[in-house]
């Protein structure tokens, strides 16, 4: 196998598995730049997606509506927690909005587990999506589920840029994760604001759900556990409340994760999430700010 | 005078305790035993974690990565010879040959924590708020990834088994009263004045000359010795465990007894232990289905840990400082309400 064609095929995996941990980092970010909140139930909005999808599914519902439908329900599942847990505590340290974001997450599973079962269950995938594309004689492959979540990821994208610099809610959003006294100060509502945040930031946990379910083919009580924690590190790497920022944290996370497993000896490669993480507490101490790094907050 | 009758009382409590955990074993079936010493042993790694999340201010969720660590430390040093020989085959020759009684071994499991405790939080404890709770939540994936990949220490992702089962009743109870007594000589000293100084206000505590690095880290290491300890425990009672015993859902478990109980306290703690402890036993037996004659409700697993989660929602949305807030449950405080209600007219 020539270099090269190795190189090609490692930077496809990076890209596929970067577009999954930007669509949940950008949620993650979205609302901690409003609120100073870090959402530990953001992971589980993948879980109802994913889990939403397969119900519709097997209720007959042709799978892109299914899919469409467990986007929408993700997205519901985020406004109604927002709504019933993060608005009462809205305000209180950000320790308090933290450990009521890890009772959610803890409710959902043991609800999921509750209604589905621990076990996992199989994800109904249209045949044709794991077809493997195969070029230069198999040297590089990579499924249509592959590419369906770049384009989908990057239709995500375009949405969401179109959505904060030309619409009036996404400029209000912005300006709420600027200051959110201020924003409340010159009229602008901010519970909507906070309310559409949660929904997109949940539609796109949703729609990463339902990717990250048909990449692995099942679907699972706690799915979204291991997504959100990269998602966390992506986020951080990124810097905490930038969208643009958790958009490249997700890409260098996925391309340093596969660089990990790819290119360096076998041996380190079950190691990897302890590198990752450490890299995490790495950033936290050295550039809380990320890479992005734009404005200085009190450390201490 | 005053310090003399305090001393007295707590001689007379200590003796009671003591004969309560003679005698219990005798008067209580083994169930009420067992739910009793893991009572104990949670009390003991909730008032330890409550040292530095509650009275230095500093939100760690990785007390249960030292959890695991006293676990392993010490099941590897007080595994027999032959165990060792059967379930470890590629440890180092220095551990494969010695085996260590219980007592040395918890000890010596605590030790351990501290030492990394140290070097973890040289870095961590620099930093505050939600960058703590991340970056400690990152060290525990970190414990968990070394534990299931350190096959030949830990016998990786399978389960860790031929500990022997040292915890009784006595030992859970006694190491319980050594926890509470240092950690309050400790919390309600000059040491402890400065752990609050610093949760409270950050800045005026450096102003005023404290340091806050040595004083938070002093904080952390104190818990994680105690997390050890009780890691230990818990190892010696269970007898066989695996790197998912100690990690995300013990983590909550553990973070909603001390949040329901109060985390600026150190009773409170043991208060948010026994009150989840019972509470998740009820459910659980609940749980399991019910036949009331007429009508069969089926088993629902999950639904113990969902009522808990609400409860602790309903906590941090109505009494955000736990049922005791930063008072501490003593004897005082207990006859003091009986009088005052008592001189209502």
């Amino acid at each position: 196998m020539s270099t090269e064609l190795y190189i090609v095929q490692q930077l496809i995996n990076a890209v596929a598995l970067g577009s999954l941990y930007a669509l949940v980092a950008i949620g993650l970010s979205m609302v901690f730049g409003i609120l100073r909140m870090t959402n530990f139930a953001h992971g589980d909005m993948m879980m109802v997606g994913a889990f939403a999808t397969l119900v519709f599914g097997a209720i007959g519902i042709p799978f892109w509506i299914a899919a469409l439908g467990g986007v929408a329900a993700g997205a519901a599942a985020g406004v109604i927690v927002e709504r019933v847990a993060y608005r009462p505590v809205r305000g209180a340290p950000d320790v308090t909005l933290l450990l009521t974001s890890l009772a959610v997450t803890y409710i959902l599973e043991n609800f999921g587990i509750l209604v589905f079962t621990s076990s996992p269950k199989n994800f109904p995938l249209p045949d044709w999506m794991n077809t493997a594309l195969q070029f230069h004689g198999g040297q590089i492959t990579f499924t249509q589920i592959n590419v369906v979540t770049v384009v989908l990821t990057i239709v995500a994208l375009a949405f969401l840029g179109w959505f904060v610099t030309r619409t009036d809610a996404g400029l209000g959003m912005r300006a709420a994760a600027e200051d959110l006294g201020a924003a409340q100060l010159v009229g602008l509502d901010v519970n909507r604001l906070i309310v559409v945040a949660f929904a997109i930031a949940s539609a796109f946990a949703g729609l990463a759900g339902v990717l990250w379910a048909a990449q692995a083919g099942i679907v699972e009580p706690h799915m979204g556990f291991t997504p959100l924690l990269k998602a966390f590190v992506a986020a951080i790497i990124g810097g905490f409340g930038s969208i643009a920022g958790a958009l490249l944290g997700g890409f260098v996370l996925g391309g340093l994760e596969v660089l990990i497993v790819a290119f360096l000896p076998s041996a380190v490669s079950p190691y990897r999430d302890a590198i990752v993480f450490a890299l995490l507490i790495a950033f936290l101490l050295f550039r809380p700010n990320g890479l992005l790094n734009r404005t200085q907050e009190v450390k201490l | 005078m005053t310090r003399a009758v305090t001393a007295l009382w707590a001689l007379a409590g200590l003796c009671l305790i003591a004969l309560a955990t003679w005698q219990t074993p005798h008067l209580l079936n083994d169930y009420l035993v067992r739910v009793i010493i893991v009572m104990c042993i949670n009390a003991i790694l909730v008032s330890s974690l409550s040292v530095a999340n509650g009275f230095t201010g500093v939100f760690s969720l990785g007390h249960v990565g030292f959890v695991a660590v006293g676990a392993y430390a010490s099941g590897i040093l007080s595994l027999s010879a032959a165990a060792k020989h059967a379930y470890l085959p590629d440890l180092p020759h220095w551990l494969a040959s010695i085996t260590l009684p219980f007592l040395p071994a918890t000890i010596i499991g605590g030790l351990i924590c501290v030492v990394l405790a140290l070097l973890v939080g040289a870095p961590l404890m620099r930093l505050s708020g939600y960058f703590v709770a991340v970056a400690t939540l990152g060290f525990l994936i970190i414990v968990n990834v070394v534990l299931i990949n350190a096959v030949s220490f830990t016998r990786g992702a399978r389960t860790f088994t031929g500990v022997p089962l040292q915890t009784t009743l006595p030992w859970a109870v006694g190491w319980l009263v050594v926890t509470l007594v240092i950690l309050a000589r400790v919390v309600y000293s000059p040491t402890g004045r400065r752990y609050r100084s610093v949760r409270e206000d950050t800045i005026a505590a450096q102003a005023v000359g404290i340091s806050v690095l040595s004083t938070r880290l002093s904080a952390f290491a104190l818990g994680a010795f105690f997390a050890g300890v009780g890691g230990s425990l818990y190892g010696h009672y269970l007898g066989s465990f695996s790197p998912a015993s100690f990690y995300m859902a013990y983590t909550f478990t553990l973070i909603s007894m001390l949040v329901i109980g109060g985390m600026q306290s150190l009773t409170g703690a043991v208060v948010g232990v026994v009150v989840v402890t019972l509470f998740s036993e009820v459910l659980r037996n609940l749980e399991r289905g019910l036949d009331l004659g007429v009508v069969t409700l089926p088993p629902l697993y999950g639904a113990a840990q969902i009522v808990l989660g609400i409860l602790f929602i309903l906590i941090m949305i109505f009494r955000p400082t736990g049922m005791l807030g930063d008072h501490e449950l003593t004897l005082k405080s207990l006859t003091g309400a009986f009088k005052t209600e008592r001189s209502k007219p």
